[in-house]
């Protein structure tokens, strides 16, 4: 048979599935949302302290971000069953893992949003009278504010993803859909991982758009404005 | 007059440098004048005037701030009582340029009306009409226009004290002449005091009503630009300052000050040009040789002369400045 008439089939079948039975996928659907969230939720409040931390001593950012890298590289399957003894068969090991994996991401971004301010704005940020937490506030986390966007959008893709693999160890995702030699049933988990991430990636890039607003090359035309200028150039 | 920042013995030295970055300096700037620091990059300059909102430390010695010394004032306080311009401008660009403005009013707890109100005056002051200029982002002005919303967003608390860090060192030459003029026409209305940082010779001796020249973090000669062109304390300040370039301490003096008083008995005939007593006498003697005169009438607003300005008056003020250079 023709490969792509077999690849609609696939996820016309898993589509078909999602509608027929969505009793049945749905509880794996929002606890998947779930446990990504709780996980990123966490990651991110862990990996902030530590991003500014190291945008501020910068002999620490190479050994930490190896440390990172590292726990990166760690095979997830292996992640999880080294993490069993510990948290048991439970949704908890998932996020733990999930949590770790996406540090490597949220630290390395959050610490260039903080590096990539040009020192000038601070100092006069400074000079002009605002305490520490007043420029952090009111100056750094706003500018740092889109890179940051960038790096958690990064890691939410990536979080969604790994979380499948959670369902073989106690944590009950979309994965749980892979886990019988049912076609139907993978193509519908497909279905929803790959929607979720599509949702997921849409929200950051125009919150990241948002949060950059400030760049734009034109002042944002009021009617006003935009009446003048064109009596100007008739004159 | 009263003295509105006074340095007593300030050293400071950076550590790890093994070099004092300014030596023992005694300074007294008056109230409303604008003081210049110049010299060659190095020479302390910079740090000198970083010290007085304690972005640095002084090693040794203290600073009064309208006779208080400034380490008593916590210092954010201090700081939001001094304007502070920089080289680089600083704009914080993700707020729109009233928001830059309201900063430090903001931080003292202005409400948002009054804010509204003085940022629209600042922006008049430095010549942008606040209806197009309020709601940008400093990403949408030009180098000109952003160094003026940083003047006005230094002037919006009302500060006594002004801090300029080569303000404009990063602009074009035409921009930085007009904002040149610009600052000493609003210098003209708001009397701040104003420690104005350089290395432009040009710039300082237009700008200051005292220039501080420092060589090797200490103070090598505090005087006004006209003394420092016409008596020179070094070899070093003649040679920073051109102090022997007869046309730049031509452009000091006002016509008024070698006129002769008008005649109406003796001065007749062939004076076809009218000065004004405030016309410099570089621009004079310009007039003087591209229309090959001997003698330009000066004449007051009214247009009713007022004196005599010869070639003969300006020769011999040269002269003497030529004088003194050799002595």
């Amino acid at each position: 048979m023709n490969p792509i008439v077999q690849f609609y089939q696939f996820f016309e079948q898993g589509f078909i599935y999602i509608f027929d039975h969505w009793d049945r996928v749905s509880p794996f659907f929002f606890n998947h949302l779930q446990i990504v969230g709780i996980a990123l939720g966490i990651a991110i409040l862990l990996a902030f302290p530590l991003g500014l931390l190291i945008s501020r001593v910068h002999w620490l950012t190479t050994p930490v971000l190896v440390f990172l890298g590292i726990l990166y590289t760690i095979p997830s399957l292996a992640f999880l069953a080294l993490l069993v003894p510990v948290f048991g068969l439970s949704p908890t090991t998932t996020i733990v893992v999930l949590i770790a994996y996406a540090q490597t991401m949220l630290v390395r971004n959050i610490a260039l949003g903080f590096n990539a301010i040009d020192p000038a704005i601070i100092e006069a940020a400074r000079g002009m009278g605002m305490n520490r937490l007043q420029v952090l506030g009111r100056v750094e986390l706003p500018l740092a504010l889109p890179v940051m966007l960038a790096g958690i959008r990064i890691a939410t893709l990536a979080t969604i993803s790994i979380a499948t693999i959670g369902a073989w160890v106690g944590a009950d995702t979309l994965g749980k859909l892979f886990q019988e030699d049912n076609p139907r049933k993978i193509a519908a988990g497909i279905v929803c991982v790959v929607f979720i991430a599509l949702v997921a990636d849409q929200f950051f890039r125009l919150a990241e758009r948002a949060a950059n607003a400030y760049r734009q090359p034109q002042p944002s035309t009021s009617s006003g404005a935009k009446a003048k200028r064109v009596k100007i150039s008739n004159a | 007059m009263q003295k509105a920042i006074v340095f007593e013995n300030i050293s400071k030295d950076f550590s790890g440098t093994g070099r004092a970055a300014v030596r023992n300096v005694n300074l007294e700037v008056l109230e409303g004048h604008l003081v210049v620091l110049l010299g060659p990059s190095g020479c302390g300059k910079t740090t000198l005037m970083k010290m007085v909102n304690r972005l640095y430390e002084p090693t040794e010695g203290r600073i009064l701030v309208g006779g208080t010394d400034i380490r008593q004032l916590k210092v954010t306080e201090l700081r939001r009582r001094i304007g502070y311009v920089i080289q680089q401008v600083g704009l914080f660009p993700h707020m729109r340029v009233a928001k830059n403005i309201g900063v430090v009013p903001n931080m003292l707890g202005w409400d948002k009306e009054r804010i509204r109100q003085r940022s629209d005056e600042l922006l008049d002051l430095v010549g942008l009409p606040p209806d197009v200029f309020r709601e940008r982002y400093p990403a949408q002005l030009s180098g000109g226009q952003q160094q003026r919303v940083g003047l006005a967003r230094a002037l919006a608390a009302d500060p006594a004290i002004m801090l300029m860090d080569e303000p404009f060192a990063a602009i074009d030459n035409i921009t930085r002449t007009r904002l040149q003029d610009e600052l000493l026409r609003v210098q003209q209305t708001i009397r701040k005091t104003i420690l104005f940082v350089t290395h432009d010779v040009e710039e300082a001796i237009k700008l200051a009503d005292e220039i501080v020249i420092m060589k090797d973090g200490q103070v090598v000669q505090y005087d006004t630009p006209l003394r420092i062109l016409s008596q020179p304390a070094t070899e070093f300040v003649r040679e920073l300052t051109g102090a022997g370039d007869v046309l730049r301490l031509l452009s000091l003096q006002s016509a008024a000050t070698i006129m002769s008083p008008w005649n109406e008995n003796v001065n007749a005939g062939n004076i076809s040009q009218k000065i004004q007593p405030t016309t410099n006498l570089r621009d004079a003697l310009g007039i003087l040789m591209s229309q090959g005169l001997e003698q330009l009438q000066v004449v007051d607003e009214e247009d009713r002369p007022v004196g005599l300005l010869t070639l003969t008056a300006i020769r011999n003020l040269a002269g003497k400045t030529a004088g003194v250079e050799s002595k």
